[in-house]
Order: structure tokens, then C-alpha cells, then sequence
């Protein structure tokens, strides 16, 4: 199929408006997955996907609101700016206005959508061949996903700006089980050109763990020191940011919640002096530098999109450095808007070492590779549960002697920060729960005091 | 964007045709055409004021096929022809690329031609034809009943709704057209505290597969509801929080919902047992070779997967590789008896016929094994949850769902709710706070002593059950009455965080 270039959808979207207060974004798409599982592919595929989001901001009755229209495909542009701005007429003020961005197109709109290439999952299906054959000669079958997504993202005004962003994304996730499934491993590398995955070295490290695994130790629940490799502590720290709404904590609902309408910016939540931000600049993550939203919240607002982002310090030498708002609703507190980012690090500034050196310095603890079905338990403390999966391992005396039970945990991220005994170097990392929303992130590994393991899970 | 009914969804005439001839020829054992259109709107309210609305048509096509063993799968946004035959090319190279990784050669479940079926969930008024204003205007009137009330600090309260026009074509001659019809409407309020404590509630009424009549109280008596809910909640926010330790509990249908979809629908996915969500969602205790012997629960375990329930979210006519819906057993007084298939499951264990149980969640998604609505049998006859309670010395009554997690085989789990309620010498006693049930799933079910008469039965359900890569959320109901299950192990959240 067919369709209009990108650019000339946004400004189509744009004249259909008149000239009136509008944005219209384009998010071009390209994606291309290999799934695997017991040494076999099992679901493969592709997709071309166009989104095209009208945003219709328009004045009613003691304010001004905006209306939004998404669809995808060869849309009808006349169709959806008539859709959102009767939806914007139809509706009461919104708490998120404020202003469209302005600005004037940059250089690099004019240029086409990023194209996929099929020819870069070769590699890695040869070195899944190997492995595969390796696996079946060994007694253990692998499973897991190979993705890469190019997505090219077109952003207009009807104040003038003009923005594109070419955002590839990849990764490559293998898990190995022994045949009677009483042992198993995960490791997974993130990375924006799929041809640099080497599933040979993932394939190695998975084998060395089934090997720490064939001494199996049973332990209660319980509270261990642990470490954290970073894989681990991305979930966790996803979910800390995920849960800093400015309006929330103003309203006393939150772990980051003050009495009388206040928050805890400023607070010190550890002795340890983290910083955790995004930033789009960030070697290696780099990301969008301008913010694009397809539906408002309390904490993002379609009236922001296209407006700049830079460094979002979100914990500041171990204090809660800002929480998130959009800019109408920073005004309004008073606060300083500071623009999410699509990556997230956690830094101890000057800190050395690996997962590896941690445990060598662990005289007894658990290391904890993967962690999984992380929910919300209570959001006073911030409290989460999940579970330990596919590689749970003692420490003693600085070394790995076995592999331990699963476990249910029941934990805050914000006290963990507080528990912390040692921080490594933060490297590239992928979370195993939402290392598919949040594919851009750098953490450290960290060694942690009385992790709360609730109960034991008999999984295996 | 209100979409009238002007707007038809329509396939261009021959389309289908064409593409299944081309894969055809080229030598596909199957191939699978589905175009669809997929209508979601999304609105929000927080404390009275419009917070979100978002209004989305996704539309487009999928083309999978099977050649030489192996599975390709192909999808794009347009719909026309040029595309569709394009399709064809690129999952057949789709499938070439990956068959340098295959192992294991595909085969399909043999699944009849259905001819041409038509069909569309029951509703009477398709959400997607309610304008904004109209929208907003009721929950903007929930809102205010439920923060005019005393003790009452915020309202959030919101609907999803989706309509999902679907067109499935194969070479075995099947051509189904379907509509499927769904909405969630929720509040949730929120009460403060001295010192910085706080409690939410959110309503109990459950997802149905129903239109916009849902919401004006057609299925479910959301004026109650709502008039209940702020007594409830500062009682909440009043009550003493739980002496952790070992409880019977009699749980309501509104929280009984969730521990069957995690611990039975997902374990219940023969493509988990046999280790095909090995690297994500994960694999399931319930092994193949239990088939008929495991003792899952109590006799008064009783289980079905089903297409077929009236309102029920995963019901639909033709399911996405073709099959029939149907309804089937999967624990029979108390022993597992059957698994959730998906065709290619279905062929490689020997087990006959599909049961249906693939879907996509978007065009652009290819089909994988998804759940069936999975749910509990009532006990004919059997007790109110009144008589539940009354059998009980010291427990707890748990109503509605909020936190959920378990393990990568079923095993963990551990559930939160809305409500908890002391039951003490066979009467409801106030109610507590800070509670969570964490159990092995086996245990659990053993612990089973009763389920509830039909009269306590309930369909209860989520929008967005999660699996597979790249991620795919599929609609899926649960039915079930009340139950009693005895020494449940109870947390208490606070001692938990260490606090």
C-alpha cells in the first residue's frame, strides 16, 4: 500500500484546521519479531504500522480544550480534525491547557521514515541455529524473542514547529531450561542495531548459570542481603518512576505524599548518593528530545507535545529530586515541569565494579537475576510483590554455590534505596518485566540489606 | 471521534479472494486473512474534571500462513488490494527467514470451512455512537454523587469501551464477519487520614460484553453501587488493620475472578505446559503428563472454558484461526480433564480438534494461544453467600480485585482486594484493612469446602489480560459464585513493607 509521505500528512492535518490551534503527529512504524521455543521457532512476524494523532485545541465556555483523534492508516485528515474539534467544543475546560509550543521546522523533518531490514535478524537466527543445536546436544531447550522496531515519529504545530525522531529499537531475550525443567536461566541484551546481539556470549552465560545450578539448596522465607544485577534493579527503579505523579502525591496518595497538601521533594531517601534520571542525550539510550503525547493524564498533557526534553533528574544525590507533571499542572504547584524521558539511569557517581564483583563481596546473600509479575501493593509505602525466575543463586563466602528456591518478595524500591550496602557501574540493561516498555536504561548492580522475601514459590 | 453508522465497516469485494489464492499457489498448507477494525475510547475524569479522552480507530490486515512447516505472518494498515498481495510475499520471506532457525515442522489442526457466518455480540447501543459530552456528562454525575458524600477526598472515574469489527477469511472456505461489543466503566474514590494515611475504593461492577445501556444500569445497578460506596470506604479508613496469620475465607465473586484467571485460565494454556511461554509468560504446573490424573482442587472444582457465555468477553462465533467456539471441561470434580488449545498445540499433542483458543489483539498481531472466558460452575442448589459466611468462626470476606501476581508456573499467588470484612462466629464483623492471600495454587484449590448457588454467580473479567511477544492484551471473562476456602495464609501489606 501506498501512502502520503508523513510530512505531508502533518501539514494536510495542519490546513485542515485552518490555520486554528492544532498538532498532528505521525509515528511511522516498522517491526519485525522471531519468536522461539523449545529449540524451534514458533511465531514470526512483521508489520508496517502508521498512527496518526489530531490534537484540536479550541476555546469553550471559561477556558480552552483540546480534543483528540487517533487512527491508523491512510486517514481521512479532514475527517479527524472535525472528529476533535467537535469533541474540544463538546467539552469543559481542560486542567492541562497551556499554550502550544512554537517554534519552526527543523532540518531533519523533510527526511524519510527509517525502513527495517529483515537481513539483520540473519545473524542472529544463525547464531540461534547454533545454539539450538548446542541446547538439544546438552539436554536443554531454549525459548525466547528477537524484535527490532524503526519508528519514525513526525510532529507538527499549527504554531510552526516542526520535529522528527528516528528511535530504533532492539533486543534479544533467551531463556534455557534443562529438560526436566528443574533448572533454568535468563539473559537478554537490549540494543538499537540487532546485528550487534551476540547470542553466542547470552547462549555461554546462560550455560554457566545451569552449571552454578546443578547444586540445588532450599531456603526459607525471609529477609537476605541480596545482590541485584542490573536487569533487576531497571524493574524496580521503572516502577519508582512510575509512580511519582506530582498531582497524586499533592493529594495524599502517594509514598511520595507530605501532610497538608505537600510532597517529599527534597526528602533524602537514601544515604547513598544515587542519581536516577533520563536523559535523551544519554550515551548509548539515546532518545527522543521532545515529547510526544496521544492522550492526556494527570501527569502528561497533549497541549506539551513537541515541547523540549533535557536531563530529568528524578532522585539527586539520594534525595527526591522532581516529580512528574505536565506543564499546566507544574504551574499550578509552582514547581519547576520537567519533561519525561523515554530512558532511565541510575548512577552512583564514580562507582566501580560488576554483578561479579558484588557477589565476590558478598559473605552470604542471594543473587537475584531475573525478577517478575512486579505489582502494586500498596502505595503508602509503595510497597510491591513479585517473584524470583529463572535463576535464583546462594553466595557464600563471595562466591556462587548453588541455586536457591524462588521466591515471592514483597518490597518498596524506595526503601531499597535506602537499604543499599554497594553500588557497581551502571552498564546497559533490560528489565525482564518491563523491559518491553522501558527497552533504554542503564543501571547499576546493587548489593542490598534484608530483602523481604514473603514466601517460597515452588516453581521451577 | 464518534464514529456513526455511516461509517460501515467494509472489505473490498474479491480481496480475500485473491490473497488466500495467491498463498495458495504458493504453496501454503494454510493461510489466514483477517482485516478488522478496532474502535477504543478512552475517558477519565479526576475529581470531576475531563482528565483524558482518547478516542483511536485501528485499522489494517494480517496474513498468516504456513509453507514448508514453517509459520510467516505479514500485516500492514491499509486495506487494499496491492497490499494484500503484498502480504502474501513478505510473510512467505517471513517464514523463509525464520526457517533457518526451525527445528520443528507446523502442522494445523484440521478445522472444517464454516462457510459464511455473521455475527455480533448482543448490545443495543454501540458505545462508539455516544458523543463525548454525553460520556463525560454521566461520569462527571457518578462523580459528583460520590464526592458530595461525607469523608470523601477525590473521585476518579472513567470508561473504556471498544468495538471490534473483525473479517476472517481461510483456505479451508470459512469467511466470517463479527462485531464484538465491550465496555468497563469504573470509580474509584479516595479518603484521607490523620498523619498522612489514606484508603481507596473502587466500584465492583465488572467489563461486560455489553453496549452503552451497560452504563445506565443494564446488567448491573450502578446507582446502588455508588451510593454505597463512600460509607464503605470511610469505614475502611476507620477499620483495624489485619492480625496476619491462617483464615478461612469466603470470597465474592467481584476478588474470585482474578485467582481463576492466574491460577487456572493461564495454567490451564497447554502451550504454557508444554513450555512455548517459556521466556515470558512462563510455563505452567499443570503438566501434559497430568492430563486426567492431577488432582487441581477439591470436588467442588469444577471448571469449563468457554466462547459461548452471553456478555462474556472472549465470546465470539469464529475464534481467529478459523475454529468454532465451544465450550469445554477443564477440571471435573476436581481433576484436571482438559487444556485451552490453539491449533498447532492441538496437532502436536494428538488431541484432536481445537478448541478454539487463539486470538490477535490488533490486525497487526498474529494469532496465539489466548484464553477461553474460564470460569467456576456454581453448585445447584447451592448456598447463598449469607450461608458461606454463616459456617465460618473466624475469617475474612473478601470483595473486588485490585492487586494480583503469581509465579512463572502458577504455583505463587498473591491477591489484594476493595473490601475486607471480619467474619466471626458466622456474621460479618467490620471491616479490616491491609490484606493480602498468598497461597500455592493446589493448596487453594484443595482447601475448597464449597462454591455458592447459581444465585451468587457472577461474570467477572478483565480488558487487558497480557501474554506473549511482542506483548498482546486480549478481553477475557470469569463466571463463578461465591466460594469457602479454608486456612488461607493472610498477610498484613504494612508488616510486609517493614514498616
Amino acid at each position: 500500500m501506498s501512502l502520503p509521505r508523513p510530512q505531508d500528512v502533518v501539514e494536510r492535518g495542519l490546513a485542515a484546521a485552518g490555520g486554528e490551534p492544532c498538532v498532528v503527529i505521525v509515528d511511522e512504524s516498522h517491526e519485525a519479531e522471531v519468536r522461539f521455543a523449545n529449540n524451534t521457532t514458533t511465531t514470526n512476524g512483521r508489520r508496517r504500522d502508521r498512527r496518526v494523532v489530531v490534537v484540536r485545541v479550541c476555546e469553550v465556555d471559561g477556558g480552552v480544550a483540546a480534543g483528540v483523534a487517533s487512527a491508523s492508516g491512510d486517514v481521512d485528515l479532514d475527517e479527524m480534525v472535525a472528529a476533535a474539534e467537535a469533541d474540544a467544543r463538546s467539552s469543559p475546560p481542560s486542567p492541562d491547557a497551556f499554550p502550544l509550543v512554537a517554534g519552526s521546522a527543523e532540518a531533519a523533518f523533510d527526511e524519510p521514515p527509517g525502513e527495517g531490514d529483515l537481513g539483520a535478524f540473519a545473524p542472529v537466527l544463525d547464531g540461534l541455529a547454533e545454539a539450538f543445536d548446542r541446547a538439544a546436544g546438552s539436554d536443554q531447550v531454549l525459548s525466547g524473542f528477537a524484535e527490532h522496531q524503526m519508528d519514525t515519529t513526525y510532529l507538527g504545530t499549527s504554531t510552526g514547529l516542526r520535529r522528527r525522531h528516528l528511535q530504533p529499537t532492539g533486543a534479544v531475550q533467551l531463556v534455557a531450561r534443562s529438560t526436566d525443567g528443574a533448572r533454568s536461566a535468563w539473559a537478554a541484551d537490549a540494543t538499537a542495531d540487532l546485528s550487534h546481539a551476540d547470542v553466542a556470549t547470552l547462549d555461554a552465560r546462560l550455560a554457566s548459570r545451569l552449571e552454578w545450578a546443578r547444586r540445588s539448596v532450599s531456603l526459607d522465607e525471609g529477609r537476605y542481603e541480596v545482590v541485584l544485577p542490573p536487569d533487576s534493579v531497571a524493574d524496580l527503579m521503572v516502577d519508582l518512576v512510575n509512580y511519582s505523579g506530582g498531582q497524586d502525591a499533592e493529594e495524599g496518595r502517594t509514598v511520595f505524599s507530605a501532610e497538608g497538601g505537600k510532597t517529599r521533594v527534597g526528602d533524602r531517601l537514601s544515604e547513598v548518593p544515587f542519581s536516577l534520571y533520563g536523559d535523551p542525550a544519554e550515551p548509548g539510550i539515546e532518545c527522543a528530545p521532545f515529547l510526544v503525547v496521544g492522550a492526556s493524564s494527570s501527569e502528561a498533557s497533549v497541549f506539551d507535545n513537541g515541547v523540549d526534553v533535557g536531563r530529568a533528574a528524578w532522585v539527586e544525590d539520594g534525595r527526591l529530586a522532581n516529580l512528574r507533571y505536565h506543564r499546566a499542572g507544574a504551574a499550578r504547584s509552582k514547581v519547576r515541569f520537567v519533561a519525561p524521558v523515554d530512558n532511565l539511569v541510575l548512577e552512583l557517581d564514580g562507582a566501580v565494579g560488576s554483578t561479579e564483583d558484588l557477589v565476590a563481596h558478598t559473605e552470604r546473600g542471594l543473587l537475584l537475576t531475573c525478577l517478575w509479575y512486579i505489582r502494586e501493593v500498596d502505595p503508602k509505602t509503595l510497597l510491591l510483590t513479585g517473584l524470583t525466575r529463572d535463576g535464583v543463586y546462594l553466595v557464600e563466602g563471595g562466591e556462587v554455590v548453588g541455586a536457591v528456591n524462588n521466591f515471592r518478595f514483597n518490597e518498596s524500591p524506595v526503601d531499597l534505596l535506602a537499604r543499599t550496602l554497594e553500588a557497581g557501574a551502571s552498564v546497559r540493561a533490560l528489565g525482564r518485566e518491563f523491559g518491553e516498555w522501558v527497552n533504554r536504561s542503564r543501571m547499576p548492580p546493587l548489593r542490598v540489606a534484608d530483602f523481604n522475601m514473603s514466601s517460597i514459590s515452588a516453581a521451577s | 471521534m464518534t464514529v456513526t453508522p455511516a461509517h460501515p465497516f467494509e472489505v473490498p469485494p474479491g480481496l480475500s479472494d485473491a490473497v488466500l489464492e495467491r498463498a495458495r499457489r504458493a504453496g501454503c498448507e494454510h493461510a489466514e486473512l483477517r482485516v478488522e477494525r478496532i474502535r477504543s475510547q478512552a475517558v477519565a475524569l479526576r475529581d470531576g474534571e475531563l482528565e483524558t479522552a482518547a478516542d483511536d480507530v485501528e485499522s489494517g490486515m494480517g496474513l498468516r500462513v504456513v509453507r514448508d512447516g514453517a509459520i510467516g505472518f505479514s500485516a500492514t494498515v491499509g486495506r487494499d488490494q496491492a497490499g494484500a498481495a503484498a502480504l502474501v510475499d513478505e510473510a512467505l520471506e517471513m517464514a523463509s527467514v525464520a526457517a533457518r532457525a526451525t527445528r520443528a515442522r507446523v502442522e494445523l489442526a484440521e478445522e472444517p470451512g464454516h462457510g459464511e457466518v455473521e455475527w455480533q455480540s448482543p448490545f443495543r447501543r454501540d458505545p462508539a455512537t455516544v458523543v463525548l459530552a454525553d460520556k463525560v456528562s454521566l461520569l462527571a454525575d457518578w462523580s459528583a454523587r460520590v464526592a458530595a458524600a461525607p469523608g470523601i477526598d477525590h473521585v476518579s472515574a472513567s470508561v473504556l469501551a471498544v468495538t471490534e469489527d473483525k473479517f476472517l477469511a481461510d483456505l479451508a472456505g470459512t469467511v466470517a464477519r463479527q462485531r464484538r461489543v465491550r465496555v468497563h466503566p469504573r470509580l474509584e474514590a479516595v479518603a484521607l487520614g490523620e498523619g498522612g494515611d489514606f484508603e481507596t475504593m473502587r466500584t465492583l461492577g465488572p467489563p461486560a460484553g455489553r453496549g452503552w445501556e451497560y452504563l445506565e444500569g443494564d446488567g448491573w445497578d450502578w446507582d446502588a453501587e455508588l451510593a454505597a460506596l463512600p460509607g464503605l470506604l470511610t469505614d475502611k479508613l476507620a477499620a483495624p488493620s489485619v492480625v496476619a496469620g491462617r483464615f478461612d475465607l469466603v470470597i465474592a465473586p467481584t476478588n474470585l475472578w482474578l485467582t481463576i484467571h492466574e491460577s487456572i485460565g493461564h495454567a490451564t494454556e497447554l502451550d504454557r505446559a508444554l513450555g512455548y511461554e517459556a521466556a515470558y509468560a512462563g510455563t505452567s504446573f499443570a503438566t501434559f503428563d497430568q492430563l486426567g490424573s492431577l488432582h487441581y482442587g477439591s470436588p467442588a472444582l469444577n471448571i469449563t472454558g468457554d466462547r459461548t457465555v452471553e456478555h462474556g468477553l472472549a465470546t465470539v462465533a469464529i475464534y481467529d484461526e478459523g475454529v468454532e467456539g465451544q465450550r469445554f471441561d477443564l477440571v471435573r470434580g476436581g481433576t484436571l480433564v482438559g487444556y485451552q488449545l490453539d491449533r498447532a498445540i492441538a496437532s502436536a499433542t494428538g488431541l484432536g480438534r481445537s478448541n478454539g483458543c487463539a486470538f490477535a489483539d490488533s490486525p497487526l498481531h498474529i494469532p496465539i494461544q489466548r484464553m477461553a472466558n474460564v470460569s467456576l460452575a456454581a453448585a445447584p442448589g447451592g448456598p447463598s453467600t449469607d450461608e458461606l459466611i454463616g459456617r465460618v468462626s473466624d475469617g475474612i470476606f473478601i470483595e473486588g480485585d485490585k492487586s494480583w501476581s503469581i509465579d512463572m508456573q502458577r504455583y505463587n499467588f498473591q491477591f489484594t482486594g476493595q473490601r475486607f470484612f471480619a467474619i466471626k462466629d458466622g456474621e460479618l464483623a467490620g471491616q479490616l484493612r491491609d490484606v493480602a492471600y498468598q497461597a500455592t495454587t493446589t493448596d487453594f484449590w484443595g482447601a475448597l469446602e464449597a462454591v455458592g448457588g447459581e444465585a451468587t454467580y457472577l461474570l467477572g473479567g478483565a480488558f487487558n489480560c497480557g501474554k506473549g511477544q511482542p506483548g498482546q492484551v486480549a478481553p477475557v471473562s470469569h463466571g463463578c459464585p461465591s466460594a469457602l476456602v479454608r486456612g488461607v495464609r493472610v498477610l498484613n501489606t504494612r508488616e510486609e513493607s517493614g514498616r
